[in-house]
């Protein structure tokens, strides 16, 4: 597994939420790479883990009530979960940056945003000020925000929806990271500006050959912008495959049952399918395969087995015995 | 923005009119007439209750009554009924009594409890933590005046320093660094007294506020760009929990007035807010009313303050 290719490699992860007598599994068991330059999207229902895994990477997790049991964060060989809180601060924002979900919230109201993109910069380099505002008018250039230098004495509640995502970015960009992590950047934005935003990811990604962890519910943007693909279930991943592999030869029933809920040209007037039941808690998790009890395919193996993962052809692999083929 | 400052001065005004006419009624509400303060008193003859109503207006209409206490009060020829001094020299006599005393006790209360409560909130449940919280709802559950007579038994018992009243009695003509000394001494006591409250309740509500800033998204993302801890905390979150105070730091002003009554008669303070208790007891409405004026007259110009501070440090403010 360690493969020195890769550019971050998440090993067995596991993230527990104590709560006073329970355990949340909230990421039980995750396992996934990311190569210099490509697009992995990590794809699954709410509250399935997705965010948790990412925020995991950067160890933002809070800490009580959250707890990293187990696993390896590799970045560059280096096991991130291993470094101590300075050494950490120096990959954030530095070498792993992050776009959140919220960009209403996630800007400081108080502060302008030439303030807060700027000090992502001064905090890892040496820079003269006029050199600092020029890069943050850049950036701003960058991620097609118009009149970057009036922009700069802007506060968040002066921008749009659109551009304070868009400022997010830029504030991602801002020390050149190697990876990007965005956490559903889309999702609070309307469905045209989603589209504006997915194809700046994209272009960026592409002119800095970077690597983006995209992690998102919607299965359109994976079609869109995604190289390779982890389904995730109930705090593990269920399948992964390239974007084609996954989207044409799905070998998880839960992966299926996703794909057969898009609402598509073929089925219109019909009523869409749907997964019957609902995501466990991750406090009480079913025993064996998490999602037998929501399964057409279940047999009397997934209800106290756990699954393996099974391998469908280069680098598709699925946790499925049933559906092997 | 200068529209905002026009219109909250003229709302402040037509505020202090209602305030003025609102206290002068409940004045005359209470039972009991000055001209009745001692009816047992043999020298209190019927001729001299009538004389006294007759030169203070006692047996005019309210309304009139009302009109010639406040041209009084403006042109400043307002007379206490008990001495018949000038009722503003007294009160700023006494107001430049109580003014140490507030100083003090508000720098001290402000400069104390913001380090308190942020560490407090950094360190959530530890040791630094629950201690604080013990000891602020144990100095918030002891009655002030309780305290009071434990500092003053340990002060004077053990470092046997007089501290009762502005000075010592008698200091008179001694060296300038005595009589200094001595002030200094006279001040600490019920300024600390008057602070400990204050900085056990202000460093809750800190506390609460840093906690609840702490788990805004923006703070998440200032960690994600690789800011060490002092920044996130003390910029990044600081700076928005610091937002809901400047209402506070506005309202402190009334403070030099209502605030120190029972610390003021424990230590025969001659502040401001002991002034007004005897007062009140004499029924010299003049006193009490002009004393209430101040004090409405300082809560307007808290607000106004606090709202002019939002303007500077509140970017969505910007009017």
């Amino acid at each position: 597994m360690t493969d020195s290719k890769n550019l971050l490699s998440v090993q067995d992860l596991k993230v527990y939420f104590r709560a006073k007598d329970q355990v949340a599994r909230a990421v039980d068991g995750v396992s996934f790479d990311i190569r210099p330059g490509e697009t992995v999207c990590l794809v699954g229902e709410s509250g399935c883990g997705k965010t948790v895994s990412a925020l995991t990477i950067l160890r933002l997790i809070p800490s009580p009530p959250g707890e990293i049991m187990g696993g390896r964060v590799l970045f560059n060989g280096v096991d991130l979960l291993d470094l101590d809180e300075t050494d950490m601060q120096k990959i954030r924002g530095n070498h792993i940056a992050m776009v959140f979900q919220e960009p209403l919230t996630s800007l400081n109201p108080v502060f302008t945003i030439g303030d807060q993109i700027g000090e992502g910069i001064t905090i890892h380099e040496q820079v003269e000020p006029e050199e600092l505002r020029k890069r943050c008018v850049q950036l701003l250039r960058d991620v097609g925000i118009p009149s970057p230098e009036q922009r700069l004495k802007d506060y968040p509640h002066q921008l749009s929806g659109g551009q304070r995502q868009r400022v997010m970015i830029a504030m991602a960009l801002a020390c050149n990271p190697d990876l990007i992590i965005a956490d559903e950047p889309t999702t609070a934005l309307d469905v045209t500006v989603q589209a504006q935003i997915l194809n700046l990811i994209k272009s960026i990604q592409q002119k800095a050959s970077m690597s983006v962890l995209y992690i998102t519910h919607d299965l359109g943007v994976v079609a869109n912008i995604a190289d390779r693909v982890n389904v995730m279930y109930a705090g593990v991943i269920v399948e992964m495959g390239d974007a084609y592999q996954i989207f044409q030869n799905p070998r998880h029933p839960y992966t299926k049952g996703l794909l057969a809920a898009l609402p598509g040209r073929s089925r219109r007037g019909r009523r869409l399918h749907s997964i019957p039941g609902a995501v466990p808690n991750p406090a009480f998790k079913p025993p064996g395969c998490p999602f037998h009890p929501r399964c057409s395919f279940a047999i009397e193996t997934c209800k106290t087995r756990f699954p393996e993962m099974c391998k469908h052809g280069d680098g598709h692999l699925s946790r499925c015995p049933v559906l092997k083929d | 923005m200068f529209s905002f400052i026009g219109r909250s001065i003229v709302q402040k005004i037509i505020t202090l009119f209602f305030v003025s006419v609102v206290s002068f009624l409940i004045i005359h509400l209470a039972p009991g007439e000055p001209s009745q303060v001692d009816p047992m008193n043999p020298k209190f003859t019927p001729e001299m209750v009538e004389r006294f109503q007759k030169e203070f207006h006692l047996d005019k209409p309210l309304y009139v009554q009302y009109l010639y206490f406040y041209r009084d009060l403006f042109t400043g020829k307002i007379v206490s009924w008990k001495d018949s001094q000038s009722v503003l020299t007294k009160i700023w006599e006494r107001f430049l009594n109580s003014l140490p005393l507030f100083i003090v006790g508000t720098i001290l209360t402000w400069t104390l409890s913001f380090p308190v409560g942020i560490r407090s909130a950094i360190f959530r449940g530890g040791i630094y933590d629950r201690s604080a919280t013990f000891v602020s709802y144990l100095l918030i559950s002891i009655p002030g005046f309780f305290f009071a007579y434990i500092l003053i038994i340990l002060v004077v018992t053990t470092l046997h320093v007089p501290v009762i009243g502005m000075e010592t009695f008698g200091l008179g003509a001694s060296s300038w660094g005595t009589t200094l000394m001595d002030r200094i001494w006279h001040l600490l006591i019920p300024s600390v007294l008057g602070a400990t409250g204050g900085i056990a309740v202000l460093s809750r509500y800190v506390r609460s506020q840093m906690l609840e800033v702490e788990g805004q998204d923006y703070v998440r993302t200032a960690k994600a760009k690789g800011l060490p801890p002092e920044q996130v905390h003390y910029k990044h979150a600081l700076r928005n929990a610091l937002l809901p105070f400047v209402t506070m730091f506005g309202l402190i002003l009334p403070g030099l007035i209502g605030g120190s009554v029972i610390i003021e008669s424990i230590f025969s303070w001659p502040g401001m807010g002991r002034m007004a208790y005897e007062a009140i007891l004499a029924r010299d409405y003049p006193v009490i009313l002009t004393v209430n004026f101040v004090a409405a007259v300082l809560v307007l110009v808290g607000t106004f303050i606090s709202d002019l501070l939002y303007l500077v440090v509140d970017p969505r403010i910007r009017l």
